[in-house]
């Protein structure tokens, strides 16, 4: 049973990450505008380099 | 447009000279200008392409960015960029754009109450998914050391999580604790406060159960039920915003030395001289000083015939200017003004309205003690047969509270209103306020108002066979020279009849009067019967003159709103009360009433006379549903039990009423009450589906047979079927 001393810690981790993940996406607006987003991946501009 | 408008450069000559001077420009730019203009037509990623281009292409603009969920853009610019200049670009290119007023729309751009849930739901989530697989583990056979440690690591997780999670419970509980008084937030604080330090205790003491994992997804289904609620509130909010942003507040004043300058709304005083064009809303109150025209206060009064205009006319703020240019002499600006004194009045009204108590409030009210009774019960019963065992009856007392908590009854309403108002949402229907649904089930009588919101408050030319065609040629080409609503009716029917206008000279108009030319050596006169010198009827029309022969009329009446028939005999078959209250003359009420198969009507209504009826229908017992768009239907509005106005509505109006009527088609209205009543009907048997889980559960608990597991497969099965209950409505 030691093994749990490692996979407790490590799925806390992973979860953490996610949820982490989650913060900054919420923190910077990711979800300010679904609709938009999922049009603008359509779009050609700025395929070849990210915005300035 | 004159003066102020064109008169500012539309591009500034400094920043497109050369990309430093640009740069140099908005280094030095005191404040940029942040502008909000709404985009109702944009609906694919070509079009976001397109309106960013342009705008990003127009000189002093240094960045647009298009957000198409709520379909507008937000544009940072140097401050002498205006929104006029930006519109005309995006007309260039084919979009519809309206300015808004960034100070209405502010509060909606950021959503901040809704992150903020989001986050304790998120962080919630996280520790109850993870407190469940070491649950998981304890239930399926773990003992001793192993328990007690997946105990503590849950332990670990659980008390921060919760301490962050469920802060919003705490605060309304406490809140309200204060006051003297018990809501739905004071058993749900309980229970996890409860949850969570009774399960330290058995944690600390090696005991057999723990309740994180509930303390948890008790926090966790409840937050949702929370941003459910607020993302239906929010929604309307920012929709209901939107509408008010698209009137931005501004008057054209005029300067001392005669020159024109836009300013808000808020800068004019007593005294100033108000610039009103034809076809825009008079910003004030005042007395005309200057020019001549015919006014609409089809919005005040509910005439739809419009009144003459001409040097030391009153004029309210509200009424539209229909013809000739007008400068207005501000008798009464802002706070004082007709229009702010009727939003004062809808103020009152509505704290009378607010004492309503909502069914989530009134299940809280029977609910919550009955909880802690139960609870204390068992805790005291257990007491006794255990002969003084203070921890198992506390454990038992728990067991209780978890169980018995609200979990399902917190989901039970949000739910149902999510469904119910998203349903409507799409079919043009916005709910502004929380109630307003259960409010709306209760209803027993319809009043409508006329002009405006049965009718479009256009006209519609009603004799045109009557005349020969020579005389609509005529007709047709006087009318198409003005832009009075009863010459472009007569333009449009005249055009739809394919009748060409005839060619005629010295077109020109008459503000105040109507349009007159010459014809073949003759002067042929188009306009109100006092002009070309017949009697005043009382149907709305307008009067041709061909030189000195007899005047011939062209009668018009108000277009009903599409739909506005279908709605009437809707509500009649769901066994509803109509009546048409207005403030029109009795025959176009009448006529409206006939066509509509309404048979009780009142015409010439004042406002105080719309107000009383509706408080005199609800003194003998009724719940009545106002519906109506003008300033003089607003205390009617507030009086009623519920109300709705269309978006054409006045401002005023649309604030008083609790559901706003988003397109021009009436039809909706004829499905509200019923799906208001299925909703009801859900948010009870949500109710019954959750007493019933307890029926089942408490006495489980009182036994003292509840563990952990009973508990989580409980409270998870009720908000499960609950939510699937709702979605029954979409």
């Amino acid at each position: 049973m030691e093994i749990l001393a490692y996979l407790i810690p490590i799925s806390l981790f992973l979860g953490g990450l996610g949820l982490g993940a989650f913060f900054w996406a919420l923190r910077t607006r990711q979800f300010d505008d679904p609709e938009g987003d999922k049009h603008r991946i359509l779009s050609e501009e700025w395929d070849d380099h990210p915005r300035p | 447009m004159d003066g102020a408008l064109s008169s500012r450069p539309s591009a500034c000559p400094a920043c497109s000279a050369a990309p430093s001077a640009e740069q140099l420009a908005a280094a030095q730019a005191p404040k940029d200008a942040r502008l909000f203009l709404s985009l109702p037509t944009i609906h694919c990623a070509a079009c976001i392409a397109a309106v960013e281009r342009a705008l990003n292409a127009t000189p002093c603009v240094h960045e647009a960015r298009v957000n198409l969920t709520l379909k507008r853009v937000a544009v940072e610019a140097d401050p002498e960029v205006t929104a006029e200049d930006l519109i005309a670009v995006l007309a260039g290119i084919g979009y519809e754009a309206h300015e808004l007023d960034p100070s209405v729309i502010a509060a909606t751009a950021t959503d901040r109450a809704g992150r903020d849930i989001l986050m304790r739901i998120a962080v919630s989530g996280f520790a109850m998914a993870n407190v469940m697989i070491l649950s998981v583990a304890v239930w399926s056979g773990a003992s001793d050391a192993t328990r007690d440690m997946f105990h503590w690591i849950s332990a670990m997780i659980a008390l921060p999580a919760i301490g962050f999670a469920a802060q919003p419970f705490f605060r309304s509980a406490l809140a309200v604790l204060k006051h003297g008084r018990l809501n739905m937030d004071v058993p749900i604080s309980l229970a996890i406060l409860l949850a969570a330090s009774m399960s330290l205790y058995e944690t600390a003491q090696s005991g057999q159960h723990a309740y994180f994992d509930a303390a948890l997804s008790l926090t966790f289904f409840l937050l949702a039920g929370r941003y459910l609620d607020h993302r239906t509130r929010a929604i309307a909010r920012s929709a209901a915003e939107e509408l008010a942003a698209l009137e931005v507040p501004r008057a054209l004043r005029r300067r001392a030395d005669g020159t024109e300058e836009t300013v808000p709304i808020a800068q004019i005083a007593v005294g100033n001289t108000v610039l009103v064009k034809p076809g825009a809303r008079v910003p004030v109150d005042g007395v005309v000083a200057e020019g001549q025209s015919e006014i609409d206060r089809s919005l005040l009064t509910g005439e739809t015939l419009p009144a003459f205009a001409g040097p030391g006319m009153a004029l309210s703020a509200g009424e539209v200017n229909l013809t000739g240019p007008l400068a207005v002499t501000v008798t009464a600006a802002g706070e004082d003004s007709s229009l702010h004194r009727m939003a004062d009045l809808v103020a009152v009204a509505e704290s009378a309205r607010n004492r309503y108590t909502s069914l989530a409030d009134r299940a809280a009210r029977v609910y919550a003690p009955g909880v802690h009774l139960l609870a204390l019960a068992a805790f005291i019963a257990w007491l006794w047969i255990s002969g003084g065992d203070v921890r198992l009856a506390l454990n038992i007392a728990v067991a209780v509270l978890i169980i018995t908590c609200p979990c399902a009854l917190g989901l039970a309403v949000p739910a149902v209103t999510t469904a119910a108002s998203g349903r409507l949402f799409k079919r043009g229907m916005l709910i502004k306020d929380g109630t307003a649904l259960e409010r709306l089930a209760e209803v027993d009588t319809v009043v409508f108002d006329k002009t405006g919101t049965l009718t479009m408050g256009t006209p519609e030319l009603t004799n045109l066979a009557d005349h020969p065609r020579r005389t609509l040629e005529i007709a047709a080409a006087l009318a198409g020279a003005s832009n009075h609503p009863l010459a472009r009716a007569l333009a449009a029917a005249a055009q739809g009849a394919g009748i060409r206008p005839a060619s005629v000279t010295e077109l020109q108009e008459v503000p105040g009067h109507g349009v007159q030319a010459r014809l073949a050596g003759e002067t042929v006169q188009f306009g109100r019967a006092a002009w070309v010198g017949a009697e005043t009827g009382t149907q709305t029309a307008a009067w041709l003159r061909i030189g000195q022969g007899a005047p011939v009329a062209f009668t018009f009446s108000d277009s009903p709103r599409p739909g506005a028939e279908e709605a009437v005999a809707r509500l009649h078959a769901q066994g509803l009360a109509i009546k048409l209250v207005s403030g029109d003359a009795p025959s176009p009420v009448a006529d409206l009433a006939a066509r509509l198969g309404i048979d009780d009507w009142t015409a010439e209504a004042l406002p105080e006379d719309k107000a009383a009826q509706v408080a005199a229908l609800a003194d003998q017992g009724h719940r009545v549903l106002m519906v109506g768009d003008g300033l003089n239907d607003t205390a009617a509005l507030a009086a009623a039990h519920v109300s709705i106005s269309p978006a054409s509505a006045l401002d005023a109006a649309r604030v008083a009423s609790d559901i706003v009527l988003l397109g021009n088609d009436m039809a909706p209205l004829g499905e509200v009450v019923d799906t208001a009543r299925r909703a009801t009907r859900r948010i009870h048997e949500n109710f019954s589906i959750s007493a019933l889980y307890n029926l089942i559960a408490v006495p489980i608990a009182l036994v003292g047979l509840a563990t952990p597991l009973a508990a989580a497969l409980a409270m998870s099965a009720s908000s499960i079927t609950v939510s699937l209950n709702a979605l029954r409505l979409r």
